[in-house]
């Protein structure tokens, strides 16, 4: 085997799963705190791409005014989404909940079209493309600058968890909703914390596909792509998620380039059936007993 | 008025249409469905056959998600198995199409009860997206066995004669397609009055009480995902003869969100609600496509936001009815039918 080939898919698969690492953290922290699966990740990552090309490629603003900006817009965003959509369902069953992401996806989609349209955008990257020399194999320095910037994010929100007031309140909430409520936890404060928080990860994830591989309608497919991803970390473990990510970026990187017939696309999707009949709640998840 | 009504056997007790305006009201549809396409236009007869496909596909996932409360994704591929079953079936082996939906419907009934298996140890989440795994497994498993399916190219399936007559127009196949959409109707109305509809209600609302009295809870799933996809078989093999073309594209993930939104907007676990869902998702873009149409002189770029308000307006109506009314158009014409069943005497 060909150490520099392996090592170019191991680094671009790697920066694959960061990026899915990066949506899934927003799914996870969305669970978490509210025990609802946002089907609509996927078009929060294309608001956050095709807002940052307006605000960069389109207004001419510098490009780290530009991402500060679509940060600001994706959060409220999020703040919108959970207000209007989300709080006059709290406590809905479950087919309720992901029936009205799906809504959502729908309707934000059909915003982002009637916006820019359907038709792929050129992106001005700021993120430096040269390549370099490592260990005999040839590495975008986009990429390894994608898994730093998502390895630095996704460690601000572990520490986000552990130390400040309101990723406490979000682990309270998650553990038992009844005990922190009487706690003086507000939920509703959390919830629209949290649809701000994955809002904003995936308007990262957004920007940084739009570098890579441009602003196009296809980015989409990235929120279905990061359903294995959180169902092997575990649903509600933001290790999980960046575990969960690598794994199946390498995954994907490995079957691409040692299989010919489009593998690929599918070999997530296994490793989630298995998953899902082995350990159903992921590699980090809360285990919930429960016998029928 | 419905008042002074005495039933003295049980069999005009347990009619399935038993109050006088139940049979008014039924007898009212059904010579209705008789005149219409003796007066429309050939352009609603294919939407009112677009209903009655898309009725019973609703109805089956209904049987699955709203009695039986088991969320799934994967209604695209079951319709992309009845309708290759039933289009191979018919291409390769000639086999004439009264014999091909059956077996297609049966075809993808085993499919349901091989994607039904996980349904043992997961539930809610979970359930969901092992199904969306199947639809993602399915639909790459159409679109690269060439071999088989021809692969991304279209599937075309002669037109499907009977009594020597070949049911090629939307006059013809309105017909068949009326028919099977009463007896699954029928059926499901009936099915839900009987042992097995009241276990999977029974494990819709609480599956350990279930299991408690009684029920054996895998069965009673297995069985509700081997119904519901014989269902959603038969309506995916009827559109194959129907539509003579079967490809891929009409088999994804879409398919699967426009299916769960017709019986959520109709409204969950409610045959009607099926058959209302169904009508109102396939009339939405007609007639969202029929106002871009008339504006097209006065505003030339209505023509190309056409598709995204479709898009918009089908995400909006999901969010409204599930915020304002989550029992949907059933429930809403079930209120109708409470004010004016003590009108003009309501108090």
């Amino acid at each position: 085997m060909q150490g520099d080939v392996f090592l170019q898919l191991t680094v671009s698969g790697l920066s694959n799963g960061m990026v899915y690492a990066l949506v899934a953290v927003g799914f996870v922290v969305i669970f978490k705190a509210s025990d609802v699966i946002n089907f609509a990740q996927g078009e929060f990552l294309l608001f956050g791409a095709y807002l940052a090309f307006a605000f960069i490629g389109q207004f001419g603003l510098p490009w780290s005014v530009g991402v500060a900006v679509t940060l600001i817009c994706a959060a409220l965003i999020g703040l919108i989404v959970e207000r209007l959509v989300l709080r006059p369902l709290i406590g809905e069953p479950v087919i309720s909940m992901i029936m009205v992401t799906i809504g959502l996806s729908s309707l934000l989609r059909a915003v982002v079209n009637g916006i820019w349209g359907a038709r792929p955008r050129a992106f001005p990257n700021f993120i430096p493309s040269g390549e370099i020399e490592f260990m005999g194999a040839v590495v975008g320095i986009d990429r390894l600058l994608v898994i730093a910037i998502a390895g630095i994010l996704l460690t601000v929100l572990t520490l986000f968890f552990r130390h400040t007031r309101d990723g406490i309140a979000m682990r309270a909430i998650a553990d038992d909703q009844q005990a922190a409520l009487s706690m003086g936890i507000s939920i509703k404060r959390v919830l629209a914390v949290a649809w701000a928080m994955a809002a904003i990860t995936a308007a990262v994830a957004g920007i940084i596909l739009a570098n890579t591989v441009g602003v196009s309608h296809d980015i989409i497919f990235i929120g279905l792509r990061v359903f294995p991803v959180v169902i092997l970390g575990g649903l509600d473990s933001v290790p999980g998620a960046v575990v969960g990510g690598g794994v199946i970026g390498l995954l994907e990187a490995y079957t691409a380039g040692y299989t010919t017939s489009g593998l690929d696309l599918i070999v997530p999707y296994i490793v989630l059936i298995v998953v899902l009949m082995v350990r159903p709640y992921g590699l980090f998840g809360k285990e919930i007993i429960e016998r029928v | 008025m419905e008042s002074g009504i005495f039933f003295s056997d049980y069999r005009s007790d347990m009619a399935l249409r038993r109050m006088p305006l139940q049979k008014v009201r039924t007898g009212l549809l059904l010579v209705g469905l008789v005149v219409f396409p003796f007066l429309a236009t050939p352009y609603w007869l294919n939407l009112a056959n677009q209903i009655a496909i898309a009725t019973i596909g609703a109805i089956g996932l209904n049987i699955l998600v709203g009695y039986t409360g088991q969320i799934s994704l994967g209604q695209g591929a079951f319709m992309a198995i009845g309708a290759y079953g039933a289009g191979l079936l018919t291409v390769r082996f000639g086999v004439p199409f009264y014999i091909s939906i059956p077996v297609a419907a049966l075809i993808t009934a085993v499919a349901g009860l091989v994607v039904g298996l996980p349904s043992l140890r997961l539930k809610g989440l979970y359930l969901a997206v092992a199904t969306l795994a199947a639809q993602q497994i399915v639909e790459f498993v159409v679109t690269h066995w060439t071999g088989l399916t021809g692969g991304t190219e279209a599937l075309v399936v002669p037109a499907p004669e009977m009594f020597g007559a070949r049911l090629n127009t939307d006059g013809r196949f309105y017909w068949i397609l009326i028919v099977v959409a009463l007896a699954v109707a029928l059926f499901a109305a009936n099915l839900f009055r009987s042992r097995v509809g009241r276990a999977w209600v029974a494990i819709r609302d609480q599956d350990i009480a279930a299991s408690a009295i009684g029920v054996n809870v895998f069965g009673y799933k297995l069985l509700a995902f081997a119904t519901s996809s014989f269902l959603v078989g038969l309506s995916g093999a009827l559109l194959a003869h129907y539509r003579s073309i079967v490809t891929w594209e009409r088999f994804t993930i879409e398919v699967s969100i426009s299916y769960l939104a017709m019986i959520i907007i109709g409204g969950l676990g409610t045959i009607s609600g099926s058959f209302f869902g169904a009508t109102l998702i396939v009339l939405l873009p007609a007639m969202i496509n029929t106002v871009g149409r008339s504006l097209q002189d006065t505003a030339p770029w209505a023509a190309t936001v056409l598709p995204y308000v479709q898009q918009g307006v089908f995400g909006l109506v999901i969010i409204l009815f599930l915020v304002l009314e989550p029992e949907g158009l059933a429930r809403l014409w079930r209120n109708v039918k409470d004010y004016f069943r003590v009108w003009p005497f309501s108090y």
